[in-house]
């Protein structure tokens, strides 16, 4: 048996260590600990509650509208109120090019170099050696691509800040809409931008996924987990509230369950946090941080639903809303990834084509006295949620779930591993030495620690919630 | 290739719709074509941080990320852009660190993490033990040529040391004993990060503020510059975001942040808050974010004994028109904590270290005197002109500085 330990994990956002144990050219165990502590949800309380979509934003760099989008729902609730038509489209229109970005970015900047040679120069070399099947001629090609990838990447940072200001960190979302205009120039800049992705997406994006899922077909098997999923839902309609992608869950591939939030629980056995009580329900979570805790080595809690874990993200919502259910491996996650992107293009057009321009974007209103709200919504790699209570008109709860925490859970008290630990298992290894699979398989779930790492200070007991 | 002072020039012009970067690839790629200059060998280490100064840094890149990487820096460690994993990548940090011993640069993005002996925050394995951040940072910013902060946490702790700070995240300048180059914000402008490293690339460090902010990104406020400057003066405000008129009074930070985002714009110069209609949080600002909380709500008021005081010591053109040292007033007003009553019943402010302030504000004080004197000569022009108008201008202004109410005031 050997060994290994892989830390810094790379081309992953923040730091997060991957332990493996390799028995004849094959993973039979492994962890994922991720190593840094910083605390948001200690630091919103006694905030006011408008602040909550700016501060929480800074949790994550990358993905900060889903952070920001999740608040504003919160606060939605909490407020009792709802956004403007216009509002609520262009909150979608700024979370679309967020999502779109983020899925460009993490093919061409972060994954795609675990399966061919990038250009002879630091930071791409070193590089790991391995299998790297592409013919030279297919090689260059797609190298050409990533430049453009990196290009259309920021092209669509560019189109959410018509609307979200500027990115990362926008700065337009409000609890009733945003505070630009949808005045034509506007929106026929938006619809420029995304014209020219959504062609595109389809014509290079998903060719690129194609080329690669052609050549290494044996990593539809590879990195699978049990095909449990959850996704909380996305892109409300104005109005109705209706979801364009359903809320759903799945246990071991079966059929599509109604989410049920109050069989949500996390548990800390082996997470650096100490309480008499190992598994609560997150609104009733509790968070001292005991980096000493022996049988710890993660700040990552393991959310569960119904004891199990739970994968989310693209994967997840194609298998929910039943466009995809093939498998649930390394090139399965990163085809729905792509196949995702050019749906949300498609319908980022139909929201655009229904914004009424010179409209109301937002109507004023003022903080209550009190209120209480749970912000749910899938962001790019998973659900995550946003729990609020308001007294006084200050911040007196606030709880963050996150994506990476559901898939990048450490094991829970019953020994169960987390989503990505699981996938790991039967990974073959070629070389002990390089270990590229390994990375192929935490890459493909689009991981980012910054936000799955965080705290919970939350005494106060909330009725489950039910979507 | 360029002057110093033509060089600063570009940074500071912002010709629409190209950007600093774009104007910079070619004068790096000649002057490395010509053997005048190395790439500089960059470690770039990623300690409390959310990865959006490394994000915003991408967005900054025309045409394509490579160009930066192949122009200006040699990234040797890059968690985020490194090829190799785990013990290659930190290989080639160890070899950076001996072999470019003070010649390689550091950039840092996100805040040191002190609690628990930095063990909140580890980065990366040295003969089989975690090494934590604060250990890390020490260590290379010892070797190092220049060590370069991007973004607020690693320039004064930002939003990863908002009160009450449980992981005692702090900025690098407060842990190493060396200069540290600040670029704040939240995130850096891209502009900002390529402007200074290619400043220091071609001719050292640039000239600094007190607080080593570069000088030509972070000399005026946003108040200064901004578009809706006008609409403050003739006491144009909106009374919501997303209004018409100046943000003041729903919570713009602008008069107390230096940086000069009205200017520059975002992405690739399609946007700013303060254009899209959201007030500035100050994310530029040492203060940030608990300083600038609630970010709804607006700065104390004009008139103080500072007021006053000014008024007395500059004379009457700044009574004239003398809403404009407000930038002053409120500079001066957080040195004197007298913003703090602002701040939300159970966060704290952040320790404010020597400031900003008083340099700064003596300068903007000077700079603020000489433009209100051309201005007041071109008034008594126009005056001559439209005498009633300005009598009225001159009366409504007087009146809100010396009495010291305002109508529009919630």
């Amino acid at each position: 048996m050997t060994k290994k330990v892989i830390f810094p994990m790379t081309r992953v956002h923040e730091p997060l260590r991957v332990d493996v144990d390799i028995q004849n050219g094959k993973v039979v165990d492994a962890t994922v600990g991720a190593t840094l502590f910083r605390g948001f949800e200690i630091m919103m309380i006694g905030r006011d509650p408008r602040d909550a979509a700016l501060l929480t934003q800074r949790i994550c760099g990358i993905c900060s509208s889903a952070h920001a989008v999740a608040a504003t729902f919160a606060m939605q609730q909490a407020f009792r109120l709802s956004p403007t038509l216009n509002g609520q489209h262009i909150i979608n229109l700024i979370f679309a090019a967020d999502i779109i970005q983020n899925q460009i970015r993490h093919f061409y900047v972060l994954a795609i170099y675990d399966y061919l040679k990038g250009p002879n120069m630091p930071p791409y070399t070193p590089r790991l050696e391995g299998d790297y099947r592409l013919p030279q001629k297919l090689t260059d090609e797609l190298m050409a691509h990533t430049k453009e990838g990196m290009l259309k990447a920021m092209r669509a940072h560019e189109m959410l800040a018509i609307f979200g200001a500027k990115i990362p960190m926008q700065q337009t979302i409000l609890v009733t809409g945003v505070t630009e205009q949808a005045s034509a120039d506007r929106i026929s800049a938006y619809l420029g931008i995304l014209q020219e992705l959504t062609d595109w997406v389809e014509n290079v994006y998903l060719y690129d996924v194609a080329v690669l899922a052609d050549y290494y077909k044996d990593y539809y098997t590879i990195g699978s987990t049990k095909g449990n999923m959850i996704s909380y839902g996305m892109f409300p309609q104005p109005i109705t509230g209706k979801r364009e992608f359903p809320s759903g869950v799945i246990f071991e591939k079966g059929k599509v369950q109604p989410l049920d939030t109050s069989k949500i629980s996390e548990d800390i056995r082996h997470s650096w946090y100490q309480d008499d009580q190992e598994t609560r329900n997150p609104i009733e979570g509790t968070t001292v941080p005991d980096r000493n805790k022996a049988e710890a080595y993660s700040w990552i809690k393991s959310p569960r639903y119904e004891g199990y874990a739970f994968e989310g993200g693209p994967l997840a919502r194609a298998w929910i809303s039943g466009e995809y259910q093939r498998g649930t491996g390394v090139m399965d996650r990163i085809i729905t990834r792509a196949q995702e992107t050019l749906k949300i293009c498609r319908m980022a057009q139909d929201w655009i084509s229904q914004l009424v321009p010179g409209g109301p974007t937002l109507s004023k209103y003022a903080v209550p006295m009190q209120g209480e709200g749970a912000g749910l919504t899938d962001a790019m790699r998973g659900p995550l949620g946003h729990w609020i209570k308001i007294k006084d008109s200050k911040i007196v709860h606030y709880q963050i779930v996150t994506p990476t925490a559901w898939t990048f859970s450490p094991r829970d008290n019953q020994g169960k591993r987390g989503p990505v630990e699981e996938s790991l298992l039967d990974t073959p290894v070629a070389n002990t030495e390089d270990l590229i699979e390994i990375g192929r398989v935490i890459r493909s779930f689009d991981p980012c620690f910054t936000c799955a790492v965080h705290t919970i200070d939350a005494p106060e007991h909330k009725p489950p919630m039910t979507l | 290739m360029l002057s110093r002072r033509e060089f600063i020039h570009l940074c500071m012009s912002t010709a629409v719709g190209m950007s600093l970067t774009e104007y910079l690839i070619p004068i790096m790629h000649n002057a490395i074509a010509q053997s005048k200059t190395n790439k500089a060998p960059v470690i770039w280490l990623e300690l409390g941080s959310c990865t959006g100064n490394s994000v915003s840094l991408e967005n900054a890149v025309n045409p394509t990320l490579e160009q930066l990487l192949s122009e200006i820096l040699d990234v040797r460690y890059h968690w985020l852009l490194n090829v190799a994993n785990g013990e290659d990548a930190t290989k080639a940090l160890e070899e950076t660190l001996e072999k470019e011993a003070g010649k390689f640069w550091l950039v840092v993005e996100g805040s040191v993490m002190t609690a628990d002996n930095g063990r909140y925050n580890e980065v990366f394995l040295r003969n089989g033990n975690m090494v934590t951040g604060l250990d890390a940072i020490m260590d290379i910013a010892a070797k190092a040529k220049y060590v370069i902060s991007v973004g607020d946490c690693a320039a004064f702790g930002g939003p990863s040391a908002a009160h009450p700070n449980p992981a005692g995240a702090k900025g690098v300048w407060e842990v190493v004993n060396r200069q540290v180059i600040n670029i704040p914000g939240c995130p850096a402008h891209p502009d900002w990060m390529t402007g200074t490293f290619s400043h220091l690339l071609f001719y050292g460090v640039p000239e600094l503020d007190s607080y080593n902010r570069p000088l030509m990104f972070f000399g005026k406020t946003i108040h200064d510059l901004c578009q809706r400057r006008q609409q403050f003066e003739d006491g144009i405000f909106a009374d919501f975001p997303g209004g018409e008129g100046c943000l003041f009074r729903v919570g713009c930070k602008g008069p107390v942040t230096h940086a000069d985002c009205p200017l520059r714009q975002w992405n690739h110069y399609v946007n700013w808050p303060v254009k899209a209609g959201a007030p500035c949080i100050g994310c530029a600002s040492p203060n940030f974010p608990d300083g600038m909380m609630p970010f709804y709500n607006h700065l104390p008021d004009i008139q103080t004994p500072f007021t006053a005081l000014n008024v007395k010591k500059i004379g009457a053109a700044m009574v004239a028109l003398g809403t404009g040292g407000v930038a002053t007033h409120f500079a001066v007003g957080i040195y004197k904590k007298r913003i703090h009553k602002h701040y939300v019943d159970g966060t704290k402010p952040l320790e404010v270290s020597e400031p900003e302030t008083l340099e700064q504000a003596k300068k903007e004080l000077e700079e603020l005197t000489k433009q209100k004197n051309a201005l007041l000569a071109k008034t008594r022009k126009l005056e001559a002109n439209h005498p009633v108008r300005h009598r009225k201008w001159w009366r409504r202004k007087l009146a809100e500085i010396f009495q010291g109410k305002d109508k529009n005031e919630d």
